[in-house]
């Protein structure tokens, strides 16, 4: 089954298209993930993926369920005034549709997935006197009240330490062996070809998406490899 | 002292006076949460400017109820702003300068050509400040207020759970498809008619005094959302009626000693929540 479709994506801003025609594929239950260097359009997909920004021309077709997103943090959520459970309660907010108020079956998902991520006794807290770690644990609580079949996670561990983001990492590891599928835009090389099923290499001259092992055997990947090895 | 405040509450307009003065405290402090979270405070500071040149217009118009002319124009220029504010050819905030202190100009030029009135500069310091318009309500006005007030206050409990949604995180609700824009343009409508109410009471540049220092009081010391928008209410509405009563009694202009307690509530609890850090 197509979790999501992208047909003859052109992306780019006021008609100028920043990269290549884009066609790809994503099956329920893959782990991909968007690589590639900074400049090279990769924001700009992510941002048309997310009907932030239209695209120039094709078509995206999401599954059923639509997504659940986990986005950068920005500076204003660092010191709003919310609970943990006001904000996973958020999430549902897709489901609302022209209702007003959330219903019983909404609350339950929300402590369903608080208990998941473990941030059930979290519930009455501050979100900003939260640690890095935990504050995206509860992003993530969120991202999954609004779907339970597709995640898309924009750099989520920038700014946490190696062993949050090895927990973090093995989260999302155990969410997609339970079937979910996740989309992650990455700088973690490393991470990426370890836990990923796909790559999609965002270039400016050309696009890959194939399974990693294909990935690890184009002449990208090699070029990219080597172009980290340097900047360390 | 209480006597004399018995004696006071017995004329019609002190109690309009306090009737308009808390229903307006209530509406502003609701959205001013909203407002200081997406960072939205100076189109409140622009849209009272606007708000003033509207009612400058509407009396030299000789309209009578000039918030039928103020109304439409700040509800129209609030949509525009947001509209602007996201495909800017001008940017947003320069937009907003340029409207408030154009539409203040204008305002200020058309009561001087056309004055109604041979005191100018009393009309316009009234205008500005609401020093004396407080108590000159007649029962229409309050009835609008009344009416107003019950809409914003509606509104804003329906939408609630989507205009917090959509405060935290409007990305996130975009992404997961739903249409965030509606609800940014429902926040600015209701701030528009917030800001029209509110014109009566402080006026025109005191107004965004009543939308933000409520909920920068409540924001320091509480910690979740639904708490912050209960407790900058009730800081709202306690300092609105403290603010009047100590005017009438003190013969100081409402609006700014409404204004000056919502600074005194503020200091209070920066101070408390600077304690509790320290603990």
């Amino acid at each position: 089954m197509s979790a999501l479709k992208v047909t003859d994506l052109l992306v780019g801003y006021e008609n100028t298209p920043v990269a290549e025609k884009m066609n790809f594929e994503i099956s329920q239950g893959d782990y991909v993930c968007i690589i590639g260097k900074n400049g090279a359009g990769k924001s700009t997909l992510v941002k048309t993926l997310l009907h932030l920004q239209k695209p120039i021309s094709g078509t995206i077709e999401y599954g059923e369920e639509g997504i659940g997103y986990l986005p950068q943090q920005t500076v204003v959520q660092k010191d709003f005034p919310a609970s943990v459970w006001e904000i996973v309660m958020s999430g549902n907010v897709s489901k609302l549709g022209k209702r007003f108020f959330y219903k019983r079956e909404d609350k339950l998902r929300a402590r369903k997935n608080m208990k998941r991520m473990n941030i059930w006794d979290l519930k009455r807290k501050c979100y900003r006197n939260l640690s890095g770690g935990q504050q995206q644990r509860v992003l993530l609580a969120r991202a999954l009240c609004a779907s339970s079949q597709m995640l898309f996670l924009d750099e989520p561990v920038t700014g946490l330490d190696p062993q949050v983001t090895a927990e973090f990492y093995g989260l999302l590891k155990e969410l997609n062996e339970n079937g979910m599928t996740i989309i992650m835009v990455s700088h973690d090389f490393q991470a990426a070809m370890e836990y990923a099923s796909h790559i999609l290499h965002v270039d400016k001259k050309e696009i890959f998406f194939g399974t990693k092992e294909e990935y690890q055997k184009s002449a990208l990947y090699t070029a990219f490899e080597h172009s980290m090895e340097e900047a360390i | 002292m209480l006597e004399q405040l018995a004696y006071y509450l017995n004329f019609p307009f002190v109690r309009y006076a306090l009737i308009v003065g808390v229903l307006t405290a209530l509406c502003s402090s609701l959205l001013g949460v909203t407002l200081v979270l997406k960072r939205y405070s100076f189109i409140g500071d622009g849209l009272s400017h606007v708000a003033f040149g509207a009612m400058a217009a509407a009396s030299v118009m000789h309209i009578t109820n000039t918030t039928i002319l103020t109304l439409p124009v700040t509800i129209i220029t609030a949509i525009l702003l947001l509209r602007n504010g996201q495909n800017a050819k001008i940017k947003g905030d320069a937009a907003i300068a340029m409207m408030s202190v154009g539409a203040l100009a204008v305002g200020y030029m058309l009561m001087n050509i056309f004055p109604t009135s041979g005191n100018v500069s009393g009309d316009v310091c009234s205008t500005l400040f609401g020093s004396t318009s407080i108590i000159t309500l007649t029962k229409a006005d309050v009835n609008l207020c009344i009416i107003l007030s019950v809409v914003v206050m509606g509104v804003f409990l329906l939408f609630y759970n989507k205009i917090f949604a959509v405060t935290f995180d409007e990305n996130f609700v975009k992404a997961t498809g739903v249409g965030a824009e509606r609800y940014n343009l429902l926040v600015a409508v209701l701030i528009a008619v917030i800001i029209v109410m509110g014109m009566n009471l402080v006026g025109s540049l005191l107004i965004s005094a009543l939308i933000i220092f409520p909920a920068l009081s409540a924001m320091s010391i509480i910690r979740s959302f639904k708490g912050v928008v209960i407790c900058s209410a009730i800081i709202s509405v306690c300092c609105a009626f403290t603010g009047i009563i100590v005017s009438i009694l003190c013969f100081t202009p409402a609006g700014c000693t409404i204004v000056m307690m919502d600074i005194a509530v503020f200091f209070v609890c920066f101070i408390i929540s600077k304690c509790k850090k320290g603990w």
